[in-house]
């Protein structure tokens, strides 16, 4: 027999017709693999988003920084109540760290929450004393028009700040910050740039999550000379705290070289710090962790996913049994008038791929929409790549052949004789 | 001279049934030539249908030989079987065998269908054959639309599709009323009187008597022929 294109187009639509003729029966055996497919996308969708918003977070942080950061120990506040709580880096470390000779590059911040006023609106935001070289090392950039503080307003200690942009967003509407006042604690300082905007999502707070949108910086010498060498912050009435930096960020040039790095720097301070009153966090580390998770997150949300596809496809199975024991003398009337094994074959699994392909169809259509009701509700990053549509469809087409084999043999191997008779 | 198209030289069937064989046809020889009318009669159990089957190639003896059109078909296998049914046979049942969910137009032309011929010449064939039969305004139909006799002359239109070289009708008129039953015979007498080959398997001796030769079955061997 010669295989042609029209051929399988007629096989195709004699196939489509055959299930119209019982539309409810093979909508709901297409369900199966509608929910399939739609599951294997979404949740794909959904890992993707959030492996995605890790690694946006990480690369915000400087894949090649180590960040140390200050924390309150656990018992400052239960054991020395009412008394003054002294902690965190010291510049006795920073000098330490700084001779590290793998180290590129260092930077150290002192930070406050505060209100930032501008005329009669305010926010909250995040007062970070920095040094030039903070936005360098942090893969910040300043938006046009303005500049991020230099060394002559470290120099100077000069009152200019670089604020981040949902600082000018909420308070500056409609409104060019550029060379405006804007005021903390009775404080003037003038706007001399605005930071571009940072992807910042509440999916991710494991990694540390600050809006840093919601920064403003300012020279790390001028927060210094406005709020003193030695910095109170009156947390509340009987809670004081004493910290000289929040944060070191340093940069290794050599990748390879920040495990042990980053080993070395908690050596040193552990020497000297006797309460746990700092962090290290490596982006690296945790991108790594981050891709194995997703691996894990895949796997688990891919097996889930094509247990339903299987269960989807053993419904194609089911159904096409019924209909080839329904339509015993069909095959007997076309084996008489000449149809050989392989024509029944392809009838009933053209009918089964049509069954699967279709529930895959609108299973793909499904699969693209749920990850954006699930981002839009629940405020998660989802990402629906191309090639887990591409993946999903096809498994649904290959669960359809493959279920769909043996009930299509089971067809062709009627004795026609006996198939003619069948009543 | 007219030309021998099938040749029976001592068929035989048995069937196995578990420990039981049971002969069904016992050293059948048989000739049929280009134009032939002939009726196979017998009664039931005689062996006709295990006849028609193996006359048909749906089925393949155990014993004998079966030439036709000097190819041997004893020894073909399913698939080829399957070639001969598709291209040098029409099949007309009793119960019409039509396919439910196709129109009349598609029921004529599936022999073709298996044989991969491109979907316009089918048409223009199945139509053709449609008229000739006088379903040419019902061709939209499915067989439910219809009445036995209609869905007799399409079952007939349709084993004329492939051009074979015999038509093998098993009891066509059997599940029609007399008045329908006439229509449908003087019809396949027609198309005999054309050119086809007919082969007629019946109980019903009125039936048998329109062809030209008879012959008689009954516990698996020819008794009679005429």
């Amino acid at each position: 027999m010669k295989i042609n294109i029209s051929h399988i187009l007629r096989i195709i639509r004699f196939g489509g017709k055959n299930l119209w003729l019982h539309k409810l029966r093979s909508f709901l055996t297409m369900l199966g693999i509608v929910f399939g497919v739609a599951s294997v996308i979404a949740m794909l969708a959904i890992g993707e988003g959030a492996s995605f918003e890790a690694r946006e977070k990480i690369k915000e942080l400087g894949s090649n920084n180590i960040i140390i950061r200050s924390v309150k120990p656990p018992d400052a506040n239960t054991a020395q109540r009412a008394m003054l709580n002294v902690y965190g880096l010291t510049s006795s470390d920073f000098r330490k760290i700084e001779s590290i000779p793998s180290i590129a590059n260092i930077v150290s911040t002192w930070e406050a929450q505060e209100e930032i006023w501008y005329l009669n609106k305010s926010t909250p935001g995040r007062i970070v004393g920095a040094t030039p070289d903070y936005a360098e090392t942090t893969n910040m950039r300043v938006e046009k028009g303005g500049r991020f503080l230099n060394e002559v307003d470290m120099d100077r200690s000069k009152s200019v700040v670089v604020v981040g942009s949902s600082i000018k967003n909420t308070l500056f509407a409609g409104v060019n910050p550029i060379g405006k006042d804007i005021k903390v604690k009775s404080n003037y300082f003038t706007v001399i740039g605005v930071v571009e905007a940072k992807i910042f999502s509440k999916g991710t707070e494991s990694f540390a999550a600050e809006d840093i949108n919601f920064d403003v910086y300012l020279p790390l010498s001028t927060a210094r000379g406005f709020f003193g060498e030695i910095i109170l912050i009156r947390n509340n009435f009987w809670d004081r705290t004493w910290v000289e930096f929040h944060r070191f960020i340093v940069r290794v040039e050599d990748s390879n070289k920040i495990v042990t790095t980053s080993a070395l720097i908690n050596k040193i301070l552990e020497s000297t710090h006797k309460k746990p009153d700092f962090e290290i966090l490596v982006p690296l580390e945790l991108l790594k962790q981050a891709e194995h998770t997703k691996k894990i997150f895949s796997i688990v949300l891919g097996s889930i996913a094509a247990i339903s596809l299987i269960v989807g496809g053993i419904g194609i199975m089911n159904i096409m049994l019924a209909t080839v024991t329904e339509r015993t003398r069909e095959i007997g009337i076309r084996r008489a008038l000449g149809a050989k094994r392989r024509d029944i074959i392809y009838q009933f699994v053209t009918e089964a791929v049509i069954l699967s392909a279709s529930g895959g169809f609108v299973g793909v259509i499904l699969g693209v929409i749920i990850p954006k009701i699930v981002s839009k509700f629940a405020g998660m990053a989802t990402i629906v790549t191309l090639w887990s549509v591409l993946l999903a469809f096809f498994i649904s087409v290959a669960v359809g052949l493959t279920f769909g084999i043996y009930p299509a043999r089971k067809a062709a191997l009627l004795d026609p004789i006996e198939a003619l008779r069948y009543e | 001279m007219k030309k021998e198209i099938i040749n029976l030289n001592n068929i035989g069937k048995v069937y196995s049934l578990g420990q039981v064989e049971v002969s069904v046809l016992k050293g059948i020889n048989l000739s049929i030539t280009t134009g032939e009318h002939l009726s196979i009669m017998g009664p039931s159990g005689s062996g006709k249908t295990t006849m028609l089957n193996i006359l048909g190639c749906l089925d393949k003896p155990t014993e004998g030989e079966y030439l036709m059109e000097e190819k041997k078909i004893s020894t073909l296998s399913d698939e080829e079987l399957s070639e001969i049914r598709s291209r040098k046979i029409g099949f007309v049942f009793q119960t019409f065998n039509l396919i439910p969910q196709l129109t009349v137009l598609e029921n004529i032309g599936i022999p073709l269908f298996y044989q991969g011929i491109d979907e316009s010449v089918i048409q223009d064939k199945a139509l053709e054959l449609a008229k000739l039969v006088g379903l040419a305004a019902r061709i939209k139909h499915r067989p439910s639309e219809l009445s036995g006799g209609e869905r007799q002359r399409v079952a007939i239109a349709r084993a004329l599709i492939n051009q074979p070289i015999l038509i093998l009708a098993d009891e066509p008129t059997g599940n029609l009323d007399s008045e329908t039953g006439k229509e449908i015979m003087s019809l396949l007498i027609h198309l005999n009187e054309e050119g086809k080959t007919l082969v007629v398997i019946t109980h019903d001796p009125k039936i048998a008597d329109q062809s030209k030769r008879i012959i008689r079955i009954l516990d698996g061997k020819i008794i009679d022929e005429n």
